[in-house]
């Protein structure tokens, strides 16, 4: 198959408009001798039909959503996404377009970046939000740059609570600016604030928390975010958005700067991108801040129309002297957001976390009652929790698998310190006959050991 | 044409769209449950299904697309998205499996991505590949960061990198951000890059070389080959900006040339869908001496011989009735420079990506480059004469005019291309490469028809007669687009980006 549409007579007409009497004369500036002489070691082109009928045999090599009943999180989680969502995300008017460089031709993609960033704004109750990042972890990873920027100050301190995943990109991105990454450790499944506080000094531009952290856990906020601005450093807080539905959100607790994964969003887990990185601060360090903004101005007739704004602090103006390299973003998936949060609304997006909360207190405590299973720790959670388990966890997942159920996320295979721990997370999907066969499975397969 | 109100005006107390199931356990008060460190309201929106269905339907047909109309955005390659390639993404095989699956779970979206990094790694003649980048910015620094790492490892602390003044703005900014001194090298007046100004800048401070080809005004570097051994004889690398890669795949092979890396933009070159700025894709392929440096974790292949799984005890073995191959991530990499993404990329593109280069084939590939670069000297043969030509050598997938030649009239090239969006054509790219004053950079991608670069072809060469004869029309475009031009001082200095109801 091809998508070229130039017949013979065309290219004849062309090669002759353009004055050369082959295509391959337009190739003179390519040596010879790097040129390509044979095809291509790929395989044979296919139709449509053919190729449809290729990747729906690798895809029924993989176990999806419909296969296996999904307690695994860890940052990608299993929730519903209404109908309307792809609706809108697969119209050609919003999925083929870029980035809205021409804004007089691109008010579709501009006012919904707006928009997006006000919703984003009102579920964090933060005063902006960008127009997205890659993912949670490299927003994460970029504000280790934007709080040095802004405090003057080199270091920056992660909490143990945060993903491990998120916490390599974290450094990987430190590396090259040379700023030192401290992890303080958890006491009693949380950050441990004695710990924290001797780690303070005056050279700490930010403190990393995850909330609710690694293990589901929920991090004594406000506490960390006095601490941490007696000490006049920054606090910087990864949030899971569902979340937000029945938490207090980063602004009540002053977070200066508040990110998340928005792939609980509306966003499929399609084996891990892409997703969407949220990235949220105050009003003040808006010149601070990576990646694009939309801003609503007025047009030369006065008509209320959006623009990109503050490009100046972006790479294409300001190249070697910029503090990020983001260009391409995750536009479409932010839509994705939008419509999402849209469609759920004031009081879906309550009901979407009430439900997570009671359905993942159900279910820990039925795994509580499995002889030899333990909840890692008797703190509160949300939708997400840690099972010390009598076997290493790895054993359990795979097992889960024969019986159509991902039995959740061994964190050994995240931190190899982490042994015999379960991650098991809970969405609104999940129904009590569902947590009623898990249940059944540990007993059977687990129970007695 | 009307606009659209915002979402936040639609919002009415009780109206809804969401459903969900019944509570089928106990529910629990987020208050018990969290004391004070539950929320009690927010503040969003309230709108009924149709509602939002009618709203970002407006609001979409107010974007120009690839699939309404030409869009010669150059250095964008804004090809057609084939179809099929959308339905391939949403297969629930595809669109519906967890990121931490256990490998015997998703042997086939490894064997697609495995499968993907060979044909990436054939297309650009390099040896091994990483597909987590998100983005080309993103590869550019996955690349320099396993650069940095490289000389770390060799114990050699080199601070510099060279960067053309014709390369897109990333590039500099990818080098500062990886810890790197930005050092300019000047193009020569054919637009290449100047070898005796390259020698004189290679010592044993530069790290590498970062250059594009073709660069940004669609010119190839001739003389790749001798630029790669320049850079190379101070110790020093090459990496490439793959981002003009559909002027030449099947035709060129930047490993065989001596380039050292380089990153894939998946989103211009194998037609996955820009969506309005993202999600795109960036791998970066490398020749074998980076390889250790690869970002965590690489995916591997070996034959499977009826192994248990590393993680397993025993008790569970593969399904090997699909393949004779075991697909696998390594994540035993001590000199990785760690990972990038949470995951292991844009896994929704790869799927796209895959499917084009199944579509195509080795040959359609190579038809691509060669209808992107005829499309291009068609375009070039059509307004030569009419706009400035600065450099006049033979172009690839790309060309760059410049408006100058109007500014005596007092039109800029700014009101060149606003103009265009009165007949419908998205405009090029324009103030870029900066070595161009006024620059209007033109890439029509290959799967433009000959009427439709006409159509573009005329459109340009009556918005030239009107910048002599009535340049007026020019200042006041656009007149036929939703909104006109905007106040974009305006929005920088009130930065209105988060929407307040009325009065507050």
């Amino acid at each position: 198959m091809k998508y070229t549409p130039h017949t013979p007579e065309d290219r004849k007409l062309m090669l002759e408009r353009i004055g050369v009497k082959t295509v391959d004369k337009l190739f003179t500036g390519i040596p010879e001798n790097i040129r390509v002489k044979a095809d291509l070691n790929l395989p044979r082109p296919l139709s449509e039909l053919e190729v449809i009928a290729e990747l729906k045999a690798r895809a029924a090599q993989n176990k999806d959503t419909g296969k296996l009943c999904c307690f695994a999180g860890a940052g990608a989680y299993d929730h519903y996404i209404p109908a309307i969502v792809d609706t809108i995300i697969s119209r050609p008017e919003f999925y083929t377009a870029y980035t809205p460089y021409q804004a007089e031709v691109s008010q579709g993609t501009l006012q919904s970046i707006y928009e997006f960033q006000s919703l984003v704004c009102r579920l964090f109750n933060m005063e902006v939000s960008n127009a997205s990042m890659y993912d949670c972890a490299s927003a994460l990873a970029e504000t280790t740059h934007m709080v040095r920027d802004i405090t003057r100050r080199h270091k920056v301190i992660v909490t143990q609570g945060v993903n491990p995943t998120h916490i390599e990109v974290v450094k990987t991105y430190a590396m090259g600016l040379n700023i030192p990454i401290q992890e303080v450790q958890l006491k009693a499944g949380v950050t441990d604030l004695d710990a924290l506080k001797g780690m303070l000094d005056d050279q700490v531009a930010a403190v990393i928390v995850q909330h609710p952290n690694l293990f589901g856990t929920i991090e004594p906020t406000k506490e960390i975010s006095k601490l941490v601005h007696s000490r006049g450093a920054l606090l910087v807080v990864s949030v899971d958005p569902v979340s937000l539905g029945v938490l207090s959100p980063p602004g009540d607790y002053d977070a200066d700067i508040a990110v998340g994964e928005g792939q609980s969003l509306g966003i499929p887990l399609s084996f891990g991108g892409p997703y969407l990185g949220i990235l949220t601060t105050k009003k003040k360090f808006i010149r601070k801040m990576p990646g694009r903004l939309s801003a609503r101005t007025i047009d030369k007739d006065g008509k209320t129309g959006y623009v990109l704004a503050l490009q100046t602090r972006e790479q294409h103006i300001r190249r070697e002297r910029a503090t990020s390299n983001i260009c391409t973003n995750q536009a479409l998936c932010a839509l994705a957001a939008a419509v999402y949060l849209t469609c759920m609304g004031k009081q879906g997006i309550r009901a979407v976390a009430e439900q997570c909360l009671a359905k993942s207190h159900y279910l820990a405590d039925r795994i509580e009652a499995v002889p030899g299973f333990e909840l890692e720790n008797k703190k509160p959670f949300f939708k997400e929790f840690t099972v010390t388990t009598p076997v290493p966890a790895a054993e359990i997942v795979e097992a889960g698998i024969k019986h159509n159920i991902l039995a959740g996320v061994d964190l050994s295979s995240l931190n190899p310190d982490y042994q015999n721990k379960l991650l098991v997370a809970v969405t609104e999907k999940r129904t009590r006959q569902e947590m009623d066969s898990y249940v059944g499975f540990l007993n059977k397969e687990f129970g007695s050991k | 044409m009307s606009t659209e109100t915002s979402l936040f005006e639609l919002s009415r107390p009780g109206r809804q769209a969401w459903s969900l199931p019944e509570l089928d356990v106990p529910g629990l008060d987020p208050e018990q449950v969290f004391g004070s460190a539950a929320r009690k309201d927010n503040s969003l929106p309230e709108l009924s299904e149709i509602d939002i269905a009618r709203h970002f339907t407006r609001l979409s047909v107010l974007n120009h697309h690839v699939d309404k109309g030409f869009y010669p955005l150059g250095s964008c390659t804004m090809k057609y998205n084939p179809k099929v390639n959308e339905q391939a993404a949403r297969l629930p095989g595809f669109s519906d499996i967890h990121p931490l699956l256990p490998e015997s779970a998703c042997q086939g979206a490894l064997k697609l991505m495995y499968e993907l990094g060979q044909y990436l790694k054939e297309i650009t003649g390099l040896d091994a590949i990483t597909l987590q980048p998100a983005a080309g910015a993103h590869g550019e620094l996955t690349g320099i960061m396993m650069i940095r790492n490289y000389f770390e490892k060799k114990g050699e602390n080199r601070t510099d990198v060279l960067v053309p003044d014709s390369a897109h703005g990333t590039n500099p900014a990818s080098v500062t951000v990886s810890g790197y001194k930005s050092v300019q090298v000047k193009s020569n007046e054919k637009g290449r890059i100047d070898l005796a100004e390259l020698k004189q800048a290679c010592s044993e401070n530069v790290a590498c070389l970062m250059v594009t080809n073709p660069n940004t005004l669609g010119i190839f570097e001739t003389e790749s080959r001798q630029i790669c051994d320049i850079v190379h004889s101070c110790g020093a690398l090459v990496y490439l900006d793959g981002a003009n890669l559909n002027a030449y795949m099947g035709i060129h092979r930047p490993g065989d040339a001596g380039f050292d890396a380089m990153h894939i933009n998946l989103h211009k070159t194998l037609s996955t869908p820009h969506g309005g700025g993202g999600p795109g894709g960036g791998p970066v392929a490398i020749k074998a001496i980076l390889e250790p440096f690869l970002p965590k974790p690489v995916i591997r292949m070996s034959k499977d011989e009826g192994r248990r799984t590393k993680a397993s005890s025993g008790n569970s073995t593969l399904d090997t009735r699909h393949s004779t191959f075991r697909y696998w991530l390594d994540y035993d990499r001590p000199d990785s420079i760690g990972r990038v993404l949470a995951f292991s990329g844009h896994f929704g593109v790869f799927v796209k990506a895959y499917t084009y280069i199944r579509m195509l084939g080795s040959q359609g590939l190579r038809d691509a480059a060669e209808c992107a670069v005829l499309n291009a000297n068609y375009v070039r043969a059509g307004l030569e004469g009419i706009y400035d030509l600065p450099y006049k050598e033979r172009c690839l997938h790309e060309v760059v005019f410049s408006g100058s030649n109007f500014r005596q009239y007092g039109v800029r090239t700014l009101d060149i291309a606003k103009r265009l969006l009165d007949y419908g054509i998205h405009a090029p790219t324009i103030y870029f490469p900066l070595i161009v004053a006024e620059a209007l950079m033109i890439e029509p991608t290959e799967t433009e028809s000959r009427q439709s670069l006409d159509r573009f072809i005329q459109a340009m060469k009556e918005i030239a007669e009107q910048a002599k004869t009535d340049p007026e029309q020019l200042h006041e475009a656009p007149t036929q687009t939703p909104v006109r031009r905007l106040d974009e001082a305006r929005a920088s200095r009130q930065l209105d980006v988060n929407y307040q109801e009325p009065g507050n």
